[in-house]
């Protein structure tokens, strides 16, 4: 069982190295999201400081979601997915492993970006640590709830945007703990709470999106 | 007939287009009855507030609204999960025809409130914690009725809204509390449309019986959108 | 060791079987016959698993399929339409990998091996490989599959050389008298030799 999940991240991150547009396509929108804002809102320091940990989650909630539509459809169109359906391992974790996958790949680049970003905002440094703590507990929850539309709206016409439209609402309470927690941070006080609330929420996002995920999918493919 | 085999007797959509054609007439007589009565106090009786004046009488309409919106996504969480578990093609239904007026609702408390916001507090729009969960919970129903629409197969639109709508309604409390949250830290424009006049009686009944005359008015217009589906897909 | 009773399938607002009842015991060769359009596709699946029947139910030694779930995946191995292999990897790793999600080993010899008997290159990225090579390396998964006791092939002689299709007849027959089960669509004529051959005819 086990193996079969193994074999699966192990696939995943194969195909990401032999395409690494892939890879870097999500992290190049993330930088260019978040260099859009200075031009849009005037780069006026103290402003560019307020609004750093809000922006910065922000376009790294659209990076990881433009990633998403791609989850299963390249396997559901050459029928490797059909297979995992049928696999040796319950359907949750095959697609839990997927899931892990894919945030390895979209989600924890951005957190290694996200520095850089937070320089050109002109970020204490201080912050950096909670930014980054914010993203690596933040990020997965994105890929695993993005999962579920990934997987409700595989093979839809429009798909990109519907995806997004289904998905962006249940993303708010991460980005809202996310970027809290570094408001928090920078005004003086604790982020502790926030961040625990972000690992309370990756939890149950562990433990209840890969079943959600597989009904999901059931669903699509039937 | 017993309890049981009269509940599943209704659970085919045959059956239960004649029930629901009178159910849907009566609940549109009594919508329009209490209706009237719930504005009349509302706009006539309920006394004049010291502070907001005349311009609060919109909350009559705003929380029932509100309160509406919130209730209905319930309910079609629960109808369309029931058609998930037990396969039944009317549960379903009844979740799709719910999700329309909800999303109604949910407008109407989003244009009430910004009608309330603006003599009161100076702009059409505060970022309020009810106003912006009411708003993400616009972006639900809509997601849901996009996604059934986005879906030609019936059964697997049925299947895949009740699944959305089920993880909806376990992350609405979720979303609500972070909004709160957020709403705290955030003081900025510090207006809170939820700190409503203090209750007079009056106010209260008429705020209850705008609730029931809405509460009447979805079960009907439900009803009346759930023969349209029955005749279009049977 | 399978069972279907009383399966029934809608799609759309077509009925494309109604009320089929059979069972498969150890050793036999079940051939489903149809033209394009029928159900045969749609019955195999609703055989693995993957879609659900508008009525009626499979057992799987007596279990029904939908509550064995993995257990019952484990005991078959499918090969749909499609050839389920990715493009931008070789035809090994693909191989390797379709072993190990069915919960067996992938030892390189035998991954070889497979793919020597198809005649496939191993090492080339399936992308460059043609349709006909796409298929047989699909079929590849059969060789390493001979402990895994239901076999469900849909069109497995579908544009294969003759050649191709003498190993899989060869196999498929191998399979059967080893005492396991296949079950393929195809609407030609299929000649397996000796097994036990029972025929559905759909539509």
């Amino acid at each position: 069982m086990i193996e079969a999940a193994r074999a699966i991240v192990r696939r995943d991150l194969l195909l990401a190295l032999r395409r690494p547009s892939d890879v870097g396509t999500a992290l190049l929108f993330f930088v260019i999201v978040a260099s859009l804002f200075p031009l849009g809102i005037g780069a006026e320091p103290n402003l560019l400081r307020a609004v750093a940990p809000g922006v910065i989650w922000v376009a790294a909630l659209l990076a990881s979601m433009l990633c998403l539509s791609r989850l299963f459809a390249a396997d559901h169109a050459d029928g490797t997915l059909e297979q995992m359906l049928l696999g040796a391992a319950p359907l949750g974790m095959i697609v839990a492993a997927k899931v892990l996958a894919h945030w390895l790949v979209a989600g924890l680049p951005l957190v290694a970006i996200a520095p850089l970003i937070a320089l050109q905002y002109d970020l204490p440094p201080a912050l950096y640590g909670t930014l980054a703590l914010s993203l690596l507990l933040g990020t997965p929850v994105l890929s695993l709830v993005g999962a579920i539309g990934a997987a409700l709206t595989l093979g839809l016409r429009g798909g990109g945007v519907l995806l997004a439209l289904l998905v962006l609402p249940l993303y708010v309470p991460v980005l809202i703990f996310g970027a809290g927690s570094v408001d928090m941070a920078s005004a003086g006080l604790s982020p502790l709470g926030q961040l625990q609330l972000l690992g309370a929420l990756l939890v149950v996002a562990a433990a209840f999106a890969p079943w959600a995920i597989a009904a999901a999918l059931r669903i699509s493919t039937e | 007939m017993s309890a049981a085999i009269r509940w599943f007797w209704f659970a085919s959509p045959q059956t239960f287009f004649p029930l629901a054609g009178r159910i849907a007439l009566a609940c549109w007589a009594g919508a329009a009855v209490l209706a009237a009565a719930g504005l009349y106090v509302g706009f006539f009786v309920a006394p004049t507030d010291a502070q907001q004046g005349e311009a609060y009488r919109i909350i009559f309409i705003h929380v029932p609204a509100a309160w509406m919106s919130m209730f209905l996504y319930v309910v079609m969480a629960f109808w369309a999960a029931l058609g998930l578990a037990f396969n039944t093609r009317l549960s379903s239904m009844m979740a799709s025809a719910i999700a329309p007026t909800g999303a109604w609702m949910t407008f109407l408390a989003l244009w009430t409130g910004a009608l309330w916001g603006r003599p009161t507090w100076g702009a059409y729009w505060v970022w309020d914690a009810r106003l912006t969960s009411e708003l993400i919970l616009l972006f639900l129903y809509l997601g849901f009725m996009a996604l059934q629409a986005a879906i030609d197969d019936p059964r697997r639109a049925n299947r895949a809204g009740a699944l959305l709508a089920i993880v909806g309604v376990v992350n609405v409390p979720i979303i609500y509390f972070s909004v709160q949250w957020w709403n705290t830290l955030h003081q900025g424009a510090s207006v809170s449309l939820t700190r409503a006049p203090s209750m007079a009686s009056t106010m209260l009944a008429g705020m209850l019986l705008m609730a029931l005359a809405l509460w009447l008015y979805s079960i009907a217009a439900s009803l009346t959108r759930v023969r349209c589906i029955i005749r279009e897909r049977e | 060791m399978l069972e279907a009773s009383n399966l029934d399938c809608r799609r759309g607002r077509r009925t494309l079987f109604r009320d089929l009842s059979f069972s498969l015991r150890r050793g036999e060769l079940l051939r489903i016959a149809g033209a394009n359009g029928s159900g045969k596709t749609s019955l195999l699946k609703i055989l693995c698993g993957l879609l659900t029947p508008d009525a009626g139910e499979v057992r799987w030694r007596g279990e029904p399929i939908r509550q064995l779930r993995e257990d019952f995946s484990r005991n078959l191995a499918y090969l749909g339409h499609a050839p389920a292999v990715k493009d931008d990897l070789t035809a090994a790793e693909n191989l390797a990998f379709a072993s190990k999600l069915a919960g067996a080993a992938a030892v390189p010899e035998f991954v070889q091996a497979a793919l020597a008997r198809y005649g496939i290159p191993a090492d080339v990225p399936v992308r460059k490989l043609s349709q006909g090579q796409r298929r047989r390396a699909a079929l590849a998964r059969l060789p390493l599959s001979e402990s895994v006791p239901l076999w469900l092939l849909d069109e497995p002689f579908a544009a294969l050389d003759a050649h191709a299709a003498r190993l899989t007849e060869a196999l498929i027959a191998g399979h059967v008298a080893r005492g396991h089960a296949v079950v393929f669509t195809t609407h030609q004529e299929a000649d397996i030799g000796a097994a036990v051959l029972r025929v559905i005819e759909l539509g």
